[in-house]
C-alpha cells in the first residue's frame, strides 16, 4: 500500500535531523496557524499563490531562495564544525549523516538557493527594464515557480522521511547506482532536481520568448539594459543545458528503477559517460548563475558611478562570448581521468579563454568607475567586494584549468575554496546587491543602510577567513568530503575556517536584522517617487511598487538609457513630458494552475521515491486534469479601466513634479 | 570615502596575517609544493609559472580597482566627473588584448605541460620501471606487485629512484589514486585501466589516499606510501608473508569494509588484475540496504557481465 515507506524511514536513531525536522515542521504549522487565525488566507491565495504577476512571482522566488540559502548555510555550519573537531576523531556526525549534509548543501545552494534568487530577480526586473507589462506566458511562469518550490520541498522532506543522497551534489555513478546506494536518498535527489529542472526549463523558454519578442516599442537589442542582456544569455544557456540534465538524470533513473545499464558496473554500462553528460550541463549551469550576476553588477556600478556602462557593446559581446564558450569546457572537471595530452590541453585552453570575456568585463567596470562620481551605498559596496575578490577567484580557476596543476589540485580543498570564491563573491554578493538595489522598487521602501553595510563587512571578512584556509589545506594535500582525518597540519587551518563561519553567522544575523529594521522603519525609508538611486533604466520610471500593469502607457524608447535622457530633459526644462492619453489595459487573470500542478507534482515525486504506484497514478491524473481545465478556460484576461490607470499615473506624475518644483531628490 | 579607508584598515591586515602564516606552512610535510619526484616537481613548476603569469595582470587590475574607486568617490572634489566618457576604441582594444595575449601565453604553457606531464607518459630512465597494479575496493586499496608475486592492502612500498608504472582500476565505484608529494593523481574506474608514471627521489613516508569521494568508508582509504632504497625494497618484497591472493581472497576484498589495517598476500593470481579490469569478476558488493531501501534491490546477480 505504501510502497517502501514504513516507520523505519523516520531516523529516530539520529537526533540531529529529527530535531531539525521537527523544528521546521513546527515553524511551518505555526505560520499556517497564524495565517488561518488572522484570516490572511484569502489574501494570500488571491494575491500571491494564484498570482501570475511577474513581480509577485519574482518576490516569491527570492523568498524561496533566501529560505533555502539559510538551509544550505546551516548545512555549511555543520560541515565546518565537523571538520574542525574530526581530527583523530569521528566528530559529531557519522559518515552516513555527514555525506548527506554535504550532498544536500551543494544541491540546495546551487539549485534551490542561487537558481531561485537569480530567476527571481530576472522575473522581477526584466519585464520592467524592457518596458512591458508581463512575461510572454504569465501562467507558465507561475507553474515554473511552483515546480521549483516542489523540488525544494522534496529535498527538505528527505530530512525526516528517509534520507538524502550520500553521493555528493552530482550523483556520480556507480556510487549512485542501486548496488551502492540502495536507499531512497538518490531517488529524492533525482525527482527533486528533475521536477524543479522542468520548472527552470519553462522559465528559460518564457524569458527567451519575452526578451526576443516582447519589448517596449523602440527597444532594439542594442538599447536593452545590460541585466536584460545577461538574462537573455542565461536563459539561452538554460534552454541548451537543462534538457541535457533532464536526459542524464532520466538515464540514471532508468538504471535505478527499471534495471537499465547506462552507467552501471555491469552489462557494459559506462559511468564515465555520466561525468561527461552531467558536466555538459553542470559547467554552463555555473554561467547561468554568474551571467545575470554580472548583469546586476553592471547596473549597480553604472548607477552609483553616475555614468552609463562603459563599452556597452563590448560588454554584450563578452556576455555572448562567455555564453558560447561555456559549452566547450566541461572536460576540465575530470582532467585526471587520463584523456591524454591533446584532449586535456584543448579543454584547458578553452577554459582559460573564458577568462578573456570575464577580463573584458572587469576592465569595462573599471572604466565605468573612471570619471564617475561614485556613491558607496550598500549595493556598490557589494560590487566593490566582488571586483576585488572575484579577480583572485578567477585566477585560481584558471590555475585549475592548467591540466598539470589540476593533476595535483583536482578534488582538493583548493578546488572547494576556488568555487566558493567565485560563487560567493560572484553570485551571492550580486544577489544581495540586487536585492538591496531593487528592494525599494518591489516594496516601496529602501533597506536600512547601516545594517546593510554591517552585513557587507562581516560577510567579506567572514568570507576570507572561511575560504582562504581552504586554499592552504588544499595545497597541503587535503581532499574534499572528508568526514574525519588525522593530519595535524590541516587541523588548525580548518579551525580558522570555522571561525570564519562564525563571522558569517554574524553577517547572516545582520542581514535578517536589516530586513526587520527596514520593515519597522518603512515610513521613514519610503521611496515616494519610484527612483530612489538616480536610476538609468526603465524600471525606475514607474512607481515603487509598480502597479500591476507596470507602465500606464508603454514607453516609446528612442535611445539607450532612454529613461535617463527623459529625466535629464525634465530637470532641464523643470517640467514633465506631456500627459499621455490613457487607455484601458488588458491583464492576465490569476490562475491556481501553477499551484495545483505543483501539488500533484509533489505527490508524483513522493510516490515515485517511495514506489507508491497507485499514488503516482493519482498524481498524474490530477496533473493532467489541471492542464485540461486550464486549456479550456474561457476568460483568460480582465480589463483595467482607463480612469483607474489615469488616476494612478497622475499620482506618480504629481510625486515627480514635486521633485522638479522643490529639487528634493532622494539620492543626495 | 571612508569605506575605502576601511578596506585598507580591515582587509589588508587579514591578508598580511594570512600570508605570514601561509608561507612557512605551505612548505610543511605533504604539501604539493614540496614534491619528491620529477612528476610532482613538473606539476608544481607549471602551477607556479601559471600563477606568476596571471599575477602579472591581476595585481595591477586589483590596484586599479581600488585606486579608481578611491579617487572617483563622490566626495572627492578634485576628481573630474566625465559622465560622457562611455566608449573608447583604444581602451576596448587594450582590454580585449591584455587577457587575450595572457591566455595565448598561458595556452602555450598548458599545451606543453599537458603533453610532457601526461600521466600515461613514461618517465625517461635507464632503469626498467617497477610494475604495480592498483585496485580500489570499498574501502581499501590493493597493490599487486606482479614481478615480486606479492600484493598488499592499504600499504604501498616503493623503491627510491626507480620509475614506477601503475596500472589502476576499480572493483567498485570511482576513486582517485593520489600521493600529493609524488605528483599527478588519476582516476580508478571500473571496467577501465588508467596508467600513472611516478618516481620517488627521496626515502620517506608520504601521505597517500583516495581523492574522490566513494562512500561511507572513504576517509579511511589511506595507503601512506613508503619510499625505501632499492636493496631494502628487494628485502621487503622477499620477506612479505601472507595468504595466497586468489578468487576466494578476492571475494573477501569485494565486501565493504572500513579502516582496514595494512596486510599482505604472498602469491598472486597473475590474471587477477585483468580479470577485474575486464569485469570478468563481479563488482564490489555494496551495502546491505539503505534507509528506505531494505527491499527492492534491483541489481544483477553476482557474476558480472554476461
Amino acid at each position: 500500500m505504501l510502497g517502501k515507506l514504513s516507520w523505519s524511514a523516520i531516523p529516530f536513531d539520529q537526533p540531529i535531523p529529527l530535531i531539525a525536522g521537527a523544528v521546521v515542521v513546527l515553524l511551518m504549522l505555526g505560520a499556517l496557524a497564524l495565517v488561518l487565525a488572522k484570516g490572511w488566507m484569502p489574501y494570500l491565495w488571491k494575491e500571491w499563490i494564484t498570482s501570475v504577476d511577474h513581480k509577485r512571482l519574482g518576490i516569491m522566488y527570492v523568498l524561496l531562495g533566501l529560505l533555502m540559502l539559510l538551509r544550505g548555510f546551516i548545512d555549511a555550519i555543520m560541515m565546518r564544525a565537523q571538520q574542525a573537531v574530526a581530527y583523530h576523531a569521528q566528530g559529531y556526525l557519522p559518515p552516513e549523516h555527514y555525506n548527506q549534509v554535504f550532498s544536500a548543501h551543494g544541491t540546495i545552494m546551487v539549485l534551490f538557493a542561487a537558481m531561485p534568487l537569480v530567476i527571481g530577480l530576472m522575473n522581477f526586473v526584466v519585464p520592467l527594464q524592457l518596458g512591458v507589462r508581463d512575461v510572454a506566458f504569465p501562467t507558465l511562469n507561475s507553474v515554473s515557480f511552483w515546480l521549483t518550490a516542489t523540488g525544494a520541498l522534496l529535498v527538505n522532506i528527505s530530512l525526516v522521511v528517509g534520507e538524502f543522497a550520500r553521493t555528493g551534489w552530482l550523483p556520480y555513478p556507480p556510487l549512485s547506482e542501486l548496488r551502492y546506494s540502495p536507499g531512497v536518498g538518490v531517488d529524492y535527489y533525482l525527482w527533486a532536481v528533475q521536477i524543479s529542472g522542468i520548472g527552470t526549463l519553462l522559465t528559460g523558454i518564457n524569458f527567451v520568448t519575452t526578451i526576443l519578442k516582447i519589448r517596449a516599442p523602440g527597444m532594439t537589442y542594442m538599447r536593452m539594459p545590460m541585466f536584460s542582456w545577461t538574462a537573455l544569455a542565461s536563459c539561452l544557456l538554460i534552454l541548451a543545458a537543462f534538457p541535457v540534465l533532464t536526459a542524464t538524470l532520466a538515464m540514471l533513473t532508468l538504471d535505478r528503477y527499471l534495471g537499465f545499464h547506462f552507467f552501471t558496473n555491469e552489462a557494459g554500462g559506462n559511468a564515465m559517460m555520466f561525468m561527461n553528460l552531467i558536466w555538459a550541463w553542470g559547467h554552463p549551469e555555473v554561467y547561468i548563475l554568474v551571467l545575470p550576476a554580472f548583469g546586476i553588477y553592471s547596473e549597480v556600478i553604472s548607477t552609483f558611478s553616475g555614468k552609463p556602462l562603459f563599452g556597452y557593446r563590448s560588454m554584450v559581446a563578452a556576455t555572448l562570448f562567455i555564453c558560447v564558450v561555456s559549452f566547450m569546457t566541461w572536460l576540465h572537471h575530470f582532467f585526471t581521468m587520463g584523456a591524454g595530452g591533446d584532449v586535456n590541453a584543448a579543454f584547458g585552453i578553452s577554459t582559460s579563454i573564458i577568462a578573456v570575456g570575464t577580463g573584458v568585463k572587469i576592465y569595462n567596470w573599471l572604466f565605468t568607475m573612471y570619471g564617475g562620481r561614485i556613491r558607496f551605498t550598500t549595493p556598490m559596496l557589494w560590487s566593490m567586494g566582488f571586483l576585488t575578490t572575484f579577480i583572485t577567484g578567477g585566477l585560481t580557476g584558471v590555475l585549475l584549468a592548467v591540466p598539470p596543476a589540476d593533476f595535483i589540485l583536482h578534488n582538493s580543498m583548493f578546488l572547494v575554496a576556488h568555487f566558493h570564491h567565485v560563487i560567493v563573491a560572484g553570485v551571492v554578493f550580486a544577489l544581495l546587491a540586487g536585492i538591496e538595489f531593487w528592494w525599494p522598487k518591489a516594496f516601496g521602501y529602501r533597506l536600512h543602510e547601516g545594517w546593510g553595510k554591517a552585513t557587507f563587512w562581516f560577510s567579506i571578512v567572514g568570507f576570507y577567513v572561511t575560504f582562504m584556509p581552504m586554499y592552504v589545506v588544499g595545497i597541503l594535500g587535503m581532499t574534499r568530503r572528508l568526514q574525519h582525518y588525522d593530519v595535524a597540519e590541516w587541523h588548525w587551518w580548518l579551525q580558522i575556517s570555522s571561525v570564519g563561519v562564525l563571522i558569517l553567522i554574524v553577517a547572516a544575523g545582520c542581514q535578517v536584522a536589516q530586513l526587520l529594521v527596514s520593515y519597522i522603519r518603512r515610513e521613514e525609508l519610503k521611496d515616494i517617487t519610484g527612483d530612489p538611486w538616480n536610476g538609468r533604466t526603465l524600471e525606475w520610471a514607474t512607481t515603487s511598487p509598480p502597479p500591476v500593469y507596470n507602465f500606464a502607457v508603454l514607453p516609446q524608447v528612442i535611445d539607450t538609457e532612454y529613461y535617463w535622457e527623459l529625466k535629464q530633459r525634465a530637470f532641464e526644462q523643470a517640467r514633465l513630458s506631456e500627459e499621455p492619453k490613457y487607455e484601458a489595459i488588458e491583464m492576465p487573470r490569476n490562475s491556481p494552475t501553477g499551484f495545483v500542478c505543483a501539488f500533484f507534482a509533489t505527490i508524483i515525486g513522493f510516490a515515485l521515491i517511495w514506489h507508491i504506484w497507485w499514488l503516482m497514478i493519482v498524481g498524474l491524473i490530477g496533473a493532467y486534469a489541471t492542464f485540461v481545465v486550464f486549456a479550456w478556460r474561457d476568460v483568460p484576461e480582465y480589463m483595467i479601466p482607463a480612469d483607474e490607470v489615469a488616476q494612478q499615473d497622475r499620482a506618480r506624475r504629481a510625486a515627480r513634479q514635486h521633485i522638479l518644483n522643490t529639487g528634493e531628490v532622494a539620492w543626495q | 570615502m571612508i569605506f575605502i579607508r576601511r578596506v585598507g584598515r580591515r582587509v589588508l591586515p587579514c591578508f598580511c596575517v594570512l600570508a605570514a602564516g601561509l608561507l612557512p606552512s605551505l612548505a610543511q610535510a605533504d604539501s604539493i609544493l614540496e614534491p619528491v619526484g620529477p612528476v610532482g616537481k613538473g606539476d608544481a613548476l607549471i602551477m607556479m609559472d601559471a600563477l606568476v603569469i596571471m599575477l602579472a595582470i591581476v595585481i595591477p587590475t586589483m590596484i586599479a580597482t581600488l585606486g579608481f574607486a578611491w579617487w572617483y568617490r563622490a566626495s572627492n572634489t578634485r576628481a573630474v566627473y566625465r559622465p560622457d566618457f562611455t566608449y573608447s576604441g583604444k581602451i576596448e582594444l587594450v582590454v580585449w588584448s591584455i587577457p587575450t595575449l595572457t591566455i595565448f601565453f598561458l595556452g602555450g604553457v598548458i599545451w606543453i605541460g599537458s603533453h610532457t606531464l601526461d600521466p600515461f607518459t613514461p618517465i625517461p630512465s635507464a632503469a626498467k620501471p617497477l610494475e604495480i597494479e592498483a585496485v580500489s575496493f570499498d574501502w581499501k586499496w590493493l597493490f599487486i606487485y606482479p614481478e615480486q608475486n606479492v600484493a598488499t592492502v592499504n600499504q604501498l612500498v616503493v623503491p627510491v629512484g626507480r620509475p614506477l608504472h601503475f596500472r589502476i582500476t576499480s572493483a567498485s565505484v570511482f576513486n582517485v589514486f593520489f600521493v600529493p608529494r609524488l605528483g599527478s593523481m588519476i582516476y580508478a574506474m571500473n571496467g577501465m585501466v588508467s596508467q600513472l608514471n611516478l618516481r620517488a627521489d627521496k626515502p620517506g613516508k608520504y601521505l597517500g589516499f583516495s581523492a574522490h569521494f566513494s562512500g561511507d568508508g572513504f576517509p579511511d582509504m589511506r595507503f601512506d606510501p613508503v619510499a625505501v632504497p632499492a636493496a631494502q625494497f628487494a628485502n621487503w618484497a622477499n620477506g612479505v608473508k601472507g595468504a595466497q591472493l586468489d578468487r576466494n581472497a578476492l571475494g573477501q576484498l569485494l565486501k565493504q569494509s572500513r579502516a582496514v589495517k595494512p596486510y599482505a598476500y604472498r602469491g598472486v593470481d597473475p590474471a587477477l588484475f585483468d580479470a577485474i579490469a575486464a569485469r570478468r569478476v563481479a563488482p564490489g558488493e555494496g551495502p546491505e540496504g539503505g534507509r528506505g531501501g531494505a527491499e527492492g534491490r534491483n541489481v544483477m546477480p553476482h557474476g558480472g557481465a554476461p
